[in-house]
């Protein structure tokens, strides 16, 4: 048995740090204009892999992520921490694309890998909370999926058994391979970037990036095959124009509202004999008590 | 059944001691779906998957069903995604619902995106309001009626973002427990039962996923039904002081509630969770203590009847909600407040 594992990270905008000019008129998001992270609960998720492949050093784990260009960072990222192989799949044609459209072109991307035996992939990301994208990845590949996976118990040919962490409690679940799991943040943390791993592949990149490398390096590149990140576009992955990007998402933002609180009257308590005048009046109006 | 362009919810079924019981999110859509159904002059639709399925009737039809399909068979509980997604979408094909809505439970947001897709219908999670309205596409200016508008806070919630599935049935949309309120139309409303044969819709296939073991715990934490909560965020500081928000709970009554970042950063467990990805609580006091106010916590407890914030930051957002902020810490503030609460209580 050689296990080939596919991850599914994306790089998204650290919400906790938005600034005014984050969005666009259309409604969607700026990504460019936001410091950008490896969304947390796809490092559970390929360290989840990464456990799988300590078992046995001949299985792979390639990395799928879709967007920007700059996506490549969280797939060197993901090298440096132990993948194998990394796929950058960007194109303007897939952007503004909702989960729906999102996992359309996931889907092709995977077909297009060809040989897999299991896929990864957070339960949801930071910036959308939505966690549509893997189960939608795996009906579109008609596999059998399990969401909020947190540790995998064992697998062989007859498939994988694995522990869901629910709202009320635990599950364990045999699924047969190939499948898609959804890893929960309670899982396992990844493990940092190996020192030797940071410098072997500490030039990876798409062709694109290595053609403004200066030349001694762009040498380097051209002779080291594992430095080779692969760019796809819509092309590479034979999408179909009305399921991916806008054209190919039924949801469509109509409006967007920032947040702006309607301020009521707040009393200010500042010091201890308004506060203590405060616990006499709520025990006074039944407020407690 | 030939009843279509209705509003369906999916009915989420726990079974305790034997017997089937409808989640109570379910029951606050079936709320929401009659009002919707209302607005839209359309029928309510239900629908239970399980098996032992013959209390689900008496349970929803006072929330205004109109037809419940029932599909009973011991195969479909505990749920599984495939079987009771092979069953929406066969369901879907027949009678062409204008709106599904389902729990964001880990059922519903396990089954909603899987259903979605397959029927490429478009859904949106988590929504804390559901409303209808029109909308004219920028694009080609074609004019759409009596859409379902889905709102939700997005993006870290500095946004609240109103999405609309103009071309595409069923709109689909999951709600957290808590955030629509569940209210009996009629104690006698009686709708009919249409009981279906699983046979129908699954196939062998849809029983790959085997369930070895469930150890499920019923939650002690009821914060849906606490007259007083105190609730914690970042800026409590450390789980320790968390025990300070267990101490006033303790005298108060109360029941102690988290923000997400206090959760994240292990200060409580994950089933205190309150706001929009966690549970909507309306109790009639709300102690927000080290919680500086994002909106998707807010979300969760805005329509509290009194709110008084603990912050060092006068400047907090959360004082922008508050009836009181008191100034200072919460390792401070709080062993204060209980010794005046037990000097004045007697």
């Amino acid at each position: 048995m050689n296990l080939k594992i596919v991850v599914l990270i994306k790089q998204v905008p650290d919400t906790r740090n938005v600034g005014k000019d984050a969005m666009k008129e259309d409604g969607t998001v700026n990504r460019a204009n936001l410091p950008a992270i490896i969304n947390p609960e796809d490092l559970n998720a390929l360290e989840l892999a990464l456990s799988i492949k300590d078992k046995n050093p001949n299985y792979s784990i390639t990395v799928l992520t879709m967007g920007l260009p700059k996506a490549t960072e969280v797939l060197r990222e993901a090298l440096y921490r132990g993948a194998d192989e990394a796929i950058l799949l960007t194109d303007r044609r897939l952007g503004g694309a909702d989960t729906l459209a999102t996992s359309y072109s996931l889907a092709q991307a995977i077909r297009k890998i060809g040989k897999f035996d299991l896929i990864i992939a957070g339960r949801q990301a930071i910036d959308g909370d939505t966690a549509q994208v893997g189960p939608q990845v795996a009906e579109k590949l008609g596999l059998p999926q399990i969401t909020y996976a947190e540790n995998v118990v064992s697998y062989d040919e007859s498939g994988i058994v694995v522990t869901r962490r629910l709202a009320n409690g635990l599950e364990t679940v045999k699924a047969p391979l190939p499948c898609v799991l959804t890893v929960n943040g309670s899982a396992k943390e990844c493990r940092p970037r190996n020192a030797y791993r940071l410098q072997k592949y500490k030039y990876a990149a798409v062709a694109s990036e290595a053609e403004k490398f200066p030349e001694e390096i762009k040498a380097l590149y051209d002779s080291r095959e594992w430095l080779k990140i692969q760019e796809w576009n819509a092309d590479t992955i034979s999408a179909d124009a009305n399921q991916i990007g806008l054209s190919g998402s039924p949801t469509k933002v109509k409006a967007v509202q920032s947040i702006s609180f309607t301020a009521k009257e707040c009393l200010s308590i500042n010091d201890d004999a308004q506060l203590e005048q405060l616990v006499e009046t709520l025990i006074k109006n039944h407020t407690i008590g | 059944m030939e009843d279509k362009n209705n509003i369906i919810i999916y009915c989420e079924i726990d079974e305790i001691d034997g017997k089937a019981i409808v989640a109570d999110v379910s029951l606050e859509l079936l709320t929401k779906g009659r009002q919707l159904a209302d607005r839209l002059s359309a029928k309510l639709d239900a629908v239970a998957i399980g098996r032992n399925l013959s209390a689900v009737p008496s349970q929803v039809m006072p929330y205004g069903v109109d037809t419940l399909y029932v599909v009973d068979d011991a195969r479909l509980y505990p749920y599984t995604t495939l079987p009771h997604a092979s069953i929406l979408c066969g369901l879907f094909a027949t009678i062409e619902p204008q709106i599904c809505l389902m729990g964001a439970t880990c059922i519903g947001r396990d089954l909603g995106p899987r259903v979605s897709s397959a029927s490429c219908s478009g859904l949106t999670a988590d929504c804390t309001e559901l409303e209808i309205g029109s909308h004219t596409d920028v694009k080609t200016g074609k004019e759409y009626s009596n859409l379902l508008y889905q709102i939700r806070p997005a993006f870290g919630g500095n946004i609240v973002a109103t999405i609309v599935n103009p071309d595409h049935r069923p709109q689909m949309a999951t709600v957290r427990e808590g955030v629509m309120r569940k209210e009996i139309v009629d104690a006698n409303y009686s709708g009919r039962v249409v009981n279906l044969d699983a046979n129908d819709f699954v196939k062998d296939d849809d029983f790959v996923v085997e369930i070895l073991n469930r150890e499920i715990q019923r939650s002690t934490v009821n914060l849906k039904g606490a007259q007083i909560v105190v609730a914690g965020g970042y800026g409590v500081g450390s789980k320790e002081n968390f025990g300070l928000l267990f101490d006033l709970a303790k005298v108060l009554g109360a029941e102690v509630g988290a923000s997400r970042a206090a959760i994240d950063a292990g200060f409580a467990d994950a089933d205190r969770q309150i706001g929009q990805t966690g549970v909507t609580v309306r109790p009639k006091l709300y102690i927000a203590c080290g919680i500086s106010g994002q909106i998707q916590h807010v979300a969760g407890m805005k329509e509290s009847a009194m709110i008084i914030s603990i912050n060092t930051d006068p400047a907090a957002p959360i004082n922008d909600i508050a009836d009181y902020s008191i100034i200072g810490s919460v390792d401070d503030i709080l062993p204060k407040f209980i010794n005046y609460y037990k000097k004045h209580s007697k």
